[in-house]
């Protein structure tokens, strides 16, 4: 059984979104999507500054098995991304919602926000996922 | 629900992840296909190969047979040792690729590839039909490699305490008349490519990993025992996927990936398994490769090793300046190396570098002559 915190949203795509008391995003991938993935070895994170409309392709995350774009979740700036992750691609599978946050955003439009997967929606939502 | 081999009730013990592989459930990792491989480059792991198609061929004149169905020279071989070929169609094509043990002058022993066993079967069926020879298939058998540095020793310590039909004796002794020293004795003997067999086991030191180590075939029904005893000896239960990335890592060729019915073995690194001599050898093949090799081969099968971050992989651009475009066959991460490699297929005249379009961005890589890994070192 996948890992899903309660006090995170999350996308059907994977991703999960922790709203930080600043307003911006910190967003990563899931237990469950790198479970899905495998190992991963290499992780291409968007530029500090770049903007992204929501649903935009921004990441991609390498596993031996794959490769497997990331998409924002909202559209924002790009604040900051983890550097840590280009020496630890492993990150990923040891620590998916800790020290693998992926990127953070200044969100343009924070309603959207509103529209992500809460845990339980997540959880149903991989569940029925797998069949 | 797809095939499954005598040691599937193994893996999921061993909670693998199982996959489709050419009709068959098979496993493609237990946990981390990382550690997977490591763990073959650094100790001993064992695969459950079971679906590979094992063939025997019988008769007066089974040496003739392969002398005309396969491109390399079977005369080349001692008794009991390996040979590494492929199988052409009249056009020079790969068929598939195989290898076949001298076992006796009336019996030769072939394991070819799962995904390609109908094709395969049909082929040798109707070739054989011009001689005296009896093409047996064994799916009653199951093959379980054992790869590594420390492989043939731990096979060593299982075989001193099975009894001859390789199930475990519990007690890890000997039990006094029904031992198998006599295969045990044997198998410590092997040279690297040759076989052996006592009581209904085959041991031949062969794999696909570029490590030392031992494929065993024995009755399905004595697989699980088997597994369990090397599983005793620590021997570690290895995944698909590694399969993969080690025989990447060695260089070895993957059929229906790096070639196929519409390439010969001149463009895909094979040339080395083609016996040309003697010339009089009218091999399934022989006339086109000679005309290829007359009027030039276009492709050859060259490593890459990526300069950047990133993966290669299959069927990725690869950009060779001033003369023209390939493209990778198999690409992956190298767990030994922490890099990018690749088998591609490129213009005969590519030099030392190339650009791998990697998601619409160039990338430079480095050529270099496969292998890459060789008993746990890197060779690039």
């Amino acid at each position: 059984m996948s890992n899903i915190p309660k006090h995170l949203k999350y996308t059907k795509t994977h991703e999960w979104v922790e709203v930080q008391k600043d307003g911006t995003v910190t967003i990563g991938i899931t237990d469950h999507a790198q479970d899905l993935l495998g190992d991963v070895v290499f992780i291409d994170v968007p530029q500090v500054g770049r903007e992204l409309k929501a649903g935009e392709a921004c990441a991609v995350v390498e596993s031996v098995k794959a490769a497997s774009d990331i998409y924002s979740p909202v559209a924002g700036k790009v604040t900051a991304v983890n550097g840590a992750l280009t020496d630890q691609p492993e990150l990923v599978n040891k620590d998916a919602y800790g020290t693998a946050w992926m990127l953070r955003l200044k969100p343009s439009n924070p309603p959207e926000l509103n529209n992500l997967l809460d845990a339980d929606a997540y959880a149903s939502f991989i569940a029925s996922e797998a069949h | 629900m797809g095939h499954q081999t005598p040691l599937y009730n193994e893996h999921l013990a061993l909670h693998a992840k199982i996959v489709d592989f050419a009709g068959w459930d098979m496993p493609i990792h237990y946990g981390s296909q990382v550690e997977e491989h490591h763990q073959v480059r650094r100790d001993a792991g064992m695969f459950d190969v079971s679906h590979m198609t094992i063939v025997d061929l019988r008769g007066l004149q089974v040496r003739a047979f392969l002398q005309h169905l396969i491109a390399n020279n079977v005369d080349k071989l001692k008794q009991h040792q390996a040979l590494y070929t492929c199988m052409l169609n009249a056009e020079g094509g790969v068929i598939d690729d195989l290898i076949v043990y001298f076992m006796d002058e009336e019996w030769f022993r072939m394991v070819v590839n799962a995904a390609t066993r109908e094709k395969d079967m049909a082929w040798i069926n109707t070739q054989a039909a011009a001689f005296s020879v009896t093409v047996t298939e064994r799916p009653e058998l199951a093959m379980i490699a054992v790869q590594g540095p420390h492989a043939r020793e731990r096979v060593y310590e299982v075989l001193a305490g099975s009894d001859a039909h390789g199930r475990a004796n519990v007690a890890g002794g000997r039990t006094p008349g029904a031992t198998n020293d006599s295969l045990r004795e044997q198998a410590a003997q092997l040279k690297p490519f040759y076989a052996a067999h006592a009581g209904g086991i085959f041991i031949g030191r062969t794999g696909y990993t570029g490590e030392d180590g031992f494929e065993i075939l024995l009755p399905g029904k004595d697989a699980a025992a088997m597994w369990r005893a090397l599983l005793g000896q620590g021997v570690k239960p290895i995944g698909l996927g590694a399969r993969d990335t080690l025989r990447l890592e060695a260089g070895m060729n993957l059929y229906g990936t790096d070639m196929d019915e519409t390439i010969s073995p001149l463009e895909c690194g094979l040339e080395w398994t083609v016996a040309w001599e003697p010339a009089a050898r009218k091999f399934i093949g022989r006339d086109a490769l000679e005309k290829q090799k007359a009027q030039g081969v276009a492709r050859k099968l060259v490593g890459l090793v990526l300069e950047d971050k990133g993966v290669l992989r299959n069927h990725q651009k690869v950009i060779v300046e001033g003369i023209g475009a390939g493209e990778i066959t198999s690409g992956s991460f190298a767990p030994t190396l922490g890099k990018a490699i690749a088998l591609a297929r490129v213009p005969a005249a590519t030099g030392a570098h190339v650009a791998v379009d990697i998601r619409g961005t160039l990338h430079p890589a480095r050529v270099v002559k496969p292998p890459f890994v060789r008993n746990n070192k890197s060779l690039i």
